[in-house]
């Protein structure tokens, strides 16, 4: 750090008072108080938004039971309106599908004489299998992971995504 | 003679009393002599107020122009609003089983209850018709040119400020088209760029975008009604109220209204 000697005359000026790094100036103070005041602002505007969102959820959990394979018979589309998924039942397997909307979420209804899922809000429609046909749904119904668990009971994964052809041999 | 002085001094002027200077006196007639205690009063609010300019053209006499009062008008449907809503506060729980069971109550049961739901209702569509159509007024006169331009942006945050308490209000009964429309509302939130975590941009986790800000979870429920709610009652109303008093403040800067008013 530069040492400036204020004894002698030569170095007694104002411009390198001015420009020595230990020198408190009030428009220091000024813009060191702008920093502090903004920064405090923004912190507290960033923990206003981590406050808005939730930690924890009170909804029911992803993974649940559904059942024995034989509470199903063939060929029939169960919801589980409290988890919002059906339970399909065909020669191949069972298969889950999430009875919700891919286009803006609502949750379409299985039309038993049509045999095909449609949707009331903006006419979303879907196969059997959950793929779409008709209407603004830009991707099939998401379909989740069932196994069996050990009581011979369904389990169903709603966190875990699996491919259309995925079906539990039943 | 006599007589006559006697009934002289039993007169009262009311505006001499003490309790009538109490309220009214020096606050108002202190400093000028008013034409009349109404117009008086009128002055003192435009003055605390600062609604009028300290110059008016003759022009601004007139109440019926083209540009038919309708900042004003929306003001006044804001008035109206926070009146039957607090109004319906009494009655109203943001409660997902009872909700919907108060809004029934309220149309068949509470004395008058109708007629202020309905009130709140009918000002809630006027008032966005009126915002709309006072924004097509300024847009038309070429009113957003300087020195106006900062109003106009502020008028725009009003603009979508009204709109988010019609939106917000709308999900309060907890009927089926409250409840699908606002499921299909924030599902856009969630498809927005950069706010939503499925959108364009996106650069927010699932469960942490806008989406869950304003569901609070991941569907809507418990959470989303009181947050929703709140929004409606509290936090849309406290930012449309102040922004609309720098609006005024920035109509009087600019010098009053820009047309013949």
């Amino acid at each position: 750090m530069a040492h400036v000697d204020l004894s002698s005359d030569e170095n007694y000026e104002r411009e390198s008072l001015l420009t020595h790094p230990k020198t408190a100036t009030r428009r220091g103070l000024f813009w060191s108080a702008w920093l502090i005041f903004w920064g405090l602002v923004s912190m507290w505007a960033f923990a206003t938004v981590r406050y808005l969102i939730p930690r924890v959820s009170y909804e029911p959990s992803d993974i649940f039971k559904a059942g024995r394979p034989e509470d199903y018979p063939m060929g029939s589309v169960t919801l589980i309106s409290s988890r919002k998924v059906w339970i399909v039942r065909e020669e191949k397997g069972l298969y889950a599908l999430i009875a919700v909307c891919t286009h803006l979420s609502c949750q379409p209804r299985w039309l038993e004489k049509e045999q095909i899922f449609k949707c009331a809000c903006h006419g979303g429609q879907f196969h059997k299998n959950g793929v779409n046909f008709a209407g603004p749904p830009p991707r099939p119904l998401d379909r989740v992971h069932i196994s069996m668990s050990d009581d011979g009971r369904l389990l169903i994964d709603k966190g875990r995504k699996v491919g259309i052809d995925f079906t539990l041999p039943a | 003679m006599e007589r006559q002085n006697k009934e002289e001094d039993k007169k009262i002027d009311i505006k001499e009393t003490q309790v009538w200077k109490a309220v009214f006196g020096d606050l108002l007639f202190g400093e000028f002599k008013p034409l009349s205690p109404f117009n008086s009063l009128m002055r003192g609010i435009a003055k605390i107020m600062q609604l009028h300019p300290y110059n008016m053209s003759v022009g601004g006499r007139r109440i019926i122009t083209y540009t038919f009062c309708l900042g004003g008008l929306s003001v006044f449907f804001f008035s109206l609003l926070a009146c039957t809503g607090a109004f319906l506060m009494i009655y109203y729980n943001p409660d997902v089983n009872s909700a919907y069971a108060n809004i029934e109550d309220m149309r068949y049961i509470v004395p008058f209850g109708v007629l202020i739901r309905n009130m709140h209702r009918w000002t809630a569509h006027l008032m966005v018709m009126f915002v709309a159509l006072h924004m097509l007024r300024v847009f038309l006169t070429a009113a957003y040119k300087p020195p106006r331009e900062l109003n106009w942006i502020v008028g725009v945050i009003l603009l979508v400020m009204t709109l988010l308490a019609s939106f917000t209000g709308y999900l309060l009964p907890w009927d089926q088209l409250a409840y699908w429309g606002v499921t299909i509302g924030t599902s856009m939130g969630e498809n927005a760029p950069l706010l939503g975590a499925k959108g364009p941009f996106a650069i927010l986790a699932p469960g942490k975008d806008v989406n869950s800000i304003l569901v609070g979870g991941t569907s809507v429920g418990q959470p989303t009604l009181l947050r929703f709610y709140l929004l409606h009652a509290i936090a849309i109303p406290l930012g449309i109220a102040g922004l609309m008093g720098f609006h005024f403040w920035r109509i009087r800067r600019a010098g009053g209204v820009s047309g013949p008013l």
